[in-house]
């Protein structure tokens, strides 16, 4: 059986765990919560770093937990990238990246320069840890976990002790990372602008349980939950670059459901983009708009109606194509377009935020 | 004034001889207990720790006069020597060997300690996550990380067993070469009113601990820590 099944319960004196998960194979599954919230100690579970009495945990069909059964941790095969790099001092960037290499067996070994190359760290492997940088312990703090070839990559929040300006220097080695990885990734964060970048999975977590379990698409548009990702409502969306508009410094990128048109940030034809669209920045019509400044305009169908955060207020999930889409309008709005579940409705779309 | 008499060499030979064997043994006893007590959580870790920290504050003849009595005919240690055909231990060069683990096992057992406290449980669990079993972590990640606390707890257990006197005379007696070391003779050397020779031994002495000293601050800028 492919895939991770996780259920712990931990009864600390001041903290709580009781999870039962089932996690997908091959994606980046985030772990998304406010410090407290259990994210870390769920990872260390996983990892086996601490023992939770009652779990039970399958990865693959491999069993690492059970009543009766406890894999220690170095025979997991797993890959851990903990807060900060904590590289082995006395060893050199190499001696790190080998560290894990030498103890798999021989036909698990796989060639340090996809990692070397993935991170960019090709001119530093003579190097001793302290004469790195921030950024650089970081990227090869990863490189060393994936040189183990591991089954799947646990990160523990790896941007969090970097300033801004290191984490926008990770983070686009983190995203070819989610392209060219073939394993899961379990990726704890309390950050919404790295969730919405890397996730395709989203575990929400509240003091030690598991609010929300789904894809990315799926736990966004729940309207029984609020989850957001930064301080609004909103859904997040794959697309690919497909059309330039050189004279207005446009772009359009093609989503499952129709395609919008965004600022040109030097794209070329093809590049995958992720972007964000608020539910605030959409609004609804129930004919086509004809005279509007709204460029992206989208036909679709009402999904589902719900209250929002205020009495006046209602969340309407449309779907577009085979995606979702959140809107925000006024109940009064609702009301008096009669819009209802079922009904064919455009979706005029102010603003889509580019994830970077 | 650097005049060695024979025996004077004999007596410095059998120091550095006792003080070598000491310390490799040491190393091998107080290197786990060391670790044990870095890392483990049980309570009568502190008894424990207070035990082996007793020779620091106890006259060295009070220890000299227990294991005497433990390591003589009637004592346990003894009677199990005696059974073993090995005989007495006390007044034996192996005697006093047994008595100076005793004595300068906190000289081993706290540097370790400390070195091991302050490498942290991060090196280790990251090791784990790379297959390093607890038994390779060890050996590849907190020993290397450690090693100015072994070279100092080294240093520190030499010169300690070297400068022993009080433990000496009461398990050793005053044995030439087999339990006559420096600071024995050098008190010989008073009781025999050789001043001159007394002097010497005494200058060997100073400007050993001097070295030693300086070895030590100088070894001792940090134990490193994971970055």
């Amino acid at each position: 059986m492919q895939g991770i099944e996780a259920r712990f319960k931990l009864d600390w004196p001041t903290f709580n765990l009781n999870v039962d998960l089932h996690l997908p194979a091959r994606s980046v599954i985030a772990l998304f919560g406010d410090s407290g919230s259990g994210k870390t100690t769920l990872l260390r579970c996983i990892a086996g770093l601490e023992k939770a009495p009652e779990g039970r945990l399958i990865v693959n069909g491999e069993i690492w937990q059970d009543e009766r059964h406890w894999l220690p941790t170095h025979k997991r095969g797993l890959g851990y990238v903990f807060q900060e790099a904590s590289l082995f001092t006395h060893l050199t960037v190499m001696g790190n990246l080998l560290y894990g290499k030498r103890r798999i067996p021989d036909d698990q070994k796989v060639s340090l320069d996809q990692a070397i190359e993935l991170l960019g760290i090709s001119h530093l492997l003579d190097r001793k840890p302290d004469r790195l940088s921030g950024g650089e312990r970081s990227r090869v703090s990863i490189a060393r976990a994936l040189a183990a070839n591991p089954s799947i990559l646990l990160m523990d929040e790896p941007l969090a002790a970097l300033d801004l300006k290191r984490k926008q220097e990770i983070i686009p080695y983190l995203e070819r990372l989610h392209e060219a990885l073939k394993i899961p990734v379990i990726y704890v964060s309390h950050s919404a602008d790295e969730v919405a970048r890397l996730a395709d999975y989203l575990v929400v977590m509240e003091k030690g349980h598991a609010l929300a379990s789904g894809s990315l698409a799926d736990t966004l548009t729940r309207l029984d939950l609020p989850i957001h990702l930064g301080q609004d409502a909103g859904v997040v969306l794959n697309a690919t670059v497909v059309e330039l508009d050189q004279s207005w410094h446009l772009a359009r990128i093609a989503f499952d459901g129709g395609s919008l048109w965004t600022h040109d940030q030097a794209f070329s034809i093809g590049k995958r983009v992720r972007v964000q669209v608020l539910a605030r920045d959409v609004s609804l019509a129930t004919e086509i708009p004809s005279q509007s400044s709204i460029q992206n305009v989208l036909q679709g169908f009402v999904d589902a109606i719900a209250d929002d955060n205020h009495p006046s207020l209602a969340l309407v999930r449309v779907k577009v194509g085979n995606v979702m889409l959140l809107s925000r309008l006024t109940k009064r709005a609702v009301s008096s377009l009669g819009v209802a579940t079922g009904q064919s409705v455009w979706l005029q779309i102010k603003s889509v935020a580019l994830m970077e | 004034m650097m005049h060695l008499t024979p025996s004077d060499i004999q007596a410095i030979w059998l120091t550095i001889k006792l003080a070598g064997v000491v310390t490799l043994i040491l190393l091998l006893i107080g290197t786990p207990i060391a670790w044990w007590l870095a890392r483990t959580k049980v309570w009568w870790k502190r008894p424990i720790g207070a035990v082996i920290a007793l020779p620091l504050v106890l006259p060295p003849s009070v220890l000299g006069f227990y294991l005497l009595l433990a390591m003589g005919p009637n004592g346990p240690v003894g009677q199990f020597t005696q059974a073993l055909g090995i005989g007495h231990l006390p007044f034996t060069f192996w005697g006093l060997v047994i008595a100076s683990i005793f004595y300068s096992l906190p000289f081993m057992v706290q540097p370790l300690q400390n070195a091991f406290e302050a490498i942290g449980e991060r090196p280790l669990e990251v090791a784990a996550t790379l297959r390093a079993s607890p038994l390779d972590a060890f050996f590849t990640v907190a020993v290397p990380l450690a090693l100015p606390g072994f070279i100092t707890a080294s240093i520190l257990t030499f010169a300690h067993t070297v400068g022993e006197f009080g433990v000496v005379l009461m398990i050793g007696g005053n044995i030439p070469g087999e339990t006559r070391v420096a600071s024995v003779q050098i008190y010989d050397h008073v009781e025999a009113l050789e001043y001159m020779q007394a002097h010497s031994l005494s200058a060997v002495m100073l400007i050993f601990s001097f070295a030693v000293l300086l070895c030590v601050y100088t070894w001792r800028p940090s134990v490193k820590r994971v970055g």
